[in-house]
């Protein structure tokens, strides 16, 4: 047990390590100059020169790698070029928001998507199979901005009940849990819970069937265990697998709700990635997307630690 | 051998007439057309015959283990005196597991992959009983070492694939044993396991029928298998009992062409090398378009046109030792090996 997590945490790494060392060279690898986006057109050879030695663009790559990578440790991701304030700062202000926002809407999802899928697997091929099938279906195929738009349309344009867009009524970003703020957070909750709605669905439907026709369900019913006493085997055995495509989907999210937190303005990671992008805004892109990566590798992670100890059959293979 | 009628006591498994089919798209599946069996109290019976000649459709339908979409059942079938087929849902629960309980085939299948044994040994204690979960693990407990597992108390922490396949099957028939059944269904027991430790388990399973005066109901394909537990033998071929009675009498004097086939396929294969292994010309009828008359005809030597126009009515060649055919007497005459 201690062996398997010291060993998946020994594997995570050099795939950190890896992730930290592409973040880095998105700066050089990207056409041009990064300073280009920062000087102005006519800026003096003396003052390019010592912008480039403020940035540490003037030593061997290396050497600035192994610098950024120490400076990052102790938590600093430099200034955002926008802003002027830390990144650090700034992408875990945005972080916080993301996760509200993400967690939320993984959690509609997953309940929803796994209520769709137990109605589905439990009576394949009835017309609440279907009926589940469809509306997931849909969830999956409709682009969730348009969702958003369509959200917004009828029920703050129309009926006036939640407001379009933002994270709380003055506009601070500091998100505090009151009727207030929380208002704000249905909308664009709501609309990504599509994503993980329609996965889960799928996926919990497709195991339940899979459990169902074991014989070792047959098994259950022999010892005289009733629908109840099956059902809670199901739910164990599917349990690792149902969970583990949640989490990845909560990390999808984390990170790829650049449309909906645009449409919504929440100021989370993809607003502030879109921000970072049309900003030209390096050391915030690098950051974030480091962050966001690295976020990824934990959450693998945990799920891996999380399936073992609920199906035991991991551990030893 | 146990007195078959006492009068207080009901037969622990009866069933008349029982047919079993299965609708299948396009088409109906007959797998039992009209099984007659009878399990005493205390009497062990083999079913025997090959694949697909319905001998574990029948033992799951008498614990309605057959899935209820798409499945068919008619005729009368009682386990304990009780009238399964009329059961409620709820009644069936209460019953399977606690007065009639399954041995698997395959116990790495038939048990939950996701739960210890002790805890679903536990688990369908308290779902019986009302007892508290530390009187349930002593149960358990006391079972593993009634099956003589080794280390019973590791043991019952391991996870199902974490056994050897003995163990699994000990493990199964210690969990089939929880609740104190009185009929013992067994489907293939010992047919997923290693010879050597196939003879354990059989072993196992006469001990523990005698000592706690079990109806077992034994199905397998296996007649040296057969022979060796069961008081009464009942052969089967194509969703039917083709010929049924006492152990002895059915390998000494087997009466139905397809036994004697049976039996045949597997006493050549002792004798010296060279001889060829008796084999059953044909294969199996398909059981969604059965004839009209006796099923195992398109295979049979002795078939004649009367065999083709109906079906053979079972009937006593001797006290307890019925058969569905109509030559038995050329049978009687040549079967004597």
């Amino acid at each position: 047990m201690i062996a398997y997590l010291l060993r998946r945490v020994g594997y995570a790494l050099p795939t950190m390590l890896g992730v930290a060392f592409l973040c880095f060279m998105l700066v050089h690898l990207a056409p041009g100059d990064p300073l280009v986006s920062i000087l102005p057109p006519d800026a003096s050879a003396d003052l390019q020169k010592q912008l480039m030695r403020l940035y540490g663009f003037d030593r061997p790559l290396p050497v600035q790698f192994g610098h950024w990578v120490w400076r990052a440790l102790q938590g600093d991701l430099g200034t955002s070029i926008a802003t002027a304030r830390p990144v650090v700062h700034e992408v875990f202000n945005a972080v916080g928001n993301t996760f509200i926002l993400a967690t939320l809407a993984t959690l509609i999802g997953f309940t929803v998507g796994s209520l769709f899928g137990f109605v589905g697997g439990y009576f394949r091929n009835s017309w609440m199979d279907r009926a589940a099938s469809v509306v997931s279906v849909i969830g999956v195929s409709l682009p969730h901005y348009w969702i958003g738009m369509v959200l917004v349309i009828i029920f703050s344009v129309q009926l006036m009940w939640l407001p379009p867009s933002g994270a709380g009524p003055s506009g601070s970003g500091q998100w505090q849990w009151d009727v207030a703020h929380v208002k704000y957070l249905l909308l664009p909750a709501f609309t990504m819970s599509f994503i993980p709605m329609g996965i889960v669905a799928r996926t919990v439907r497709a195991l339940v069937g899979d459990i169902l026709a074991q014989e070792f369900v047959v098994g259950l019913r022999a010892r005289g265990l009733g629908e109840f006493g099956v059902f809670r085997h199901v739910v164990k055995n599917c349990a690792p697998t149902a969970l583990a495509v949640m989490g990845l989907q909560l990390g999808y999210l984390l990170g790829g709700s650049i449309l909906i937190e645009t449409v919504f303005s929440w100021p989370g990671t993809g607003f502030l990635l879109n921000q970072a992008i049309f900003q030209r805004d390096l050391p915030l892109l690098q950051g974030v997307i480091l962050i966001l990566a690295l976020f990824f590798v934990g959450l693998n992670l945990a799920v891996d630690v999380l399936q073992m100890l609920l199906d035991p059959r991991i551990e030893r293979t | 051998m146990p007195d078959a009628n006492l009068p207080l006591s009901p037969p622990a498994v009866m069933l008349r007439d029982l047919h079993v089919s299965f609708t299948m798209p396009g088409k109906q599946i007959n797998a039992v057309n009209g099984v007659d069996l009878l399990l005493r109290q205390g009497e062990v019976v083999a079913l025997i015959g090959e694949s697909g000649s319905g001998k574990s459709v029948t033992l799951r339908a008498i614990m309605r283990l057959l899935d209820e979409r798409g499945t068919c059942m008619s005729g009368t079938l009682s386990v304990n005196g009780k009238d399964v087929l009329g059961m409620s849902s709820r009644a069936l629960a209460a019953m399977r597991g606690k007065d009639v309980a399954m041995v698997f085939q395959e116990p790495l299948l038939a048990l939950d992959p996701a739960y210890t044994i002790g805890n679903q040994i536990a688990e369908t204690i308290r779902r019986h009983e009302r007892i508290t979960a530390r009187d349930a693990a002593a149960r358990a407990l006391a079972l593993f070492e009634k099956v003589c597992i080794p280390s019973p108390q590791r043991r019952l922490a391991a996870y199902p694939h974490e056994l050897s396949g003995g163990m699994r099957q000990r493990a199964m028939i210690a969990l089939a044993l929880a609740c104190h059944p009185k009929v013992l269904l067994a489907d293939e027991p010992t047919t997923a396991l290693d010879a050597t430790v196939q003879i354990q388990i059989l072993l196992l399973l006469r001990e523990l029928q005698r000592d706690l005066g079990l109806s077992v109901i034994f199905v397998t394909h296996d007649i040296a298998a057969a022979v060796e537990v069961a008081d009464r033998i009942a052969v089967m071929y194509a969703g039917r009992i083709v010929e049924e009675g006492s152990t002895r009498a059915l390998i000494s004097a087997p009466r139905h062409p397809y036994t004697i086939a049976l039996l045949n396929s597997r006493r050549h294969a002792a004798e010296q090398r060279g001889t060829r292994l008796e084999t059953i010309g044909g294969a199996p009828p398909d059981l969604a378009a059965l004839p009209p008359g006796c099923a195992f005809a398109a295979r049979c030597s002795r078939a004649t046109d009367d065999c083709r126009a109906a079906q053979p009515l079972a009937f006593d060649v001797e006290p307890d030792h019925r058969v569905r055919c109509i030559h038995t007497g050329m049978t009687a005459a040549t079967a004597r090996i």
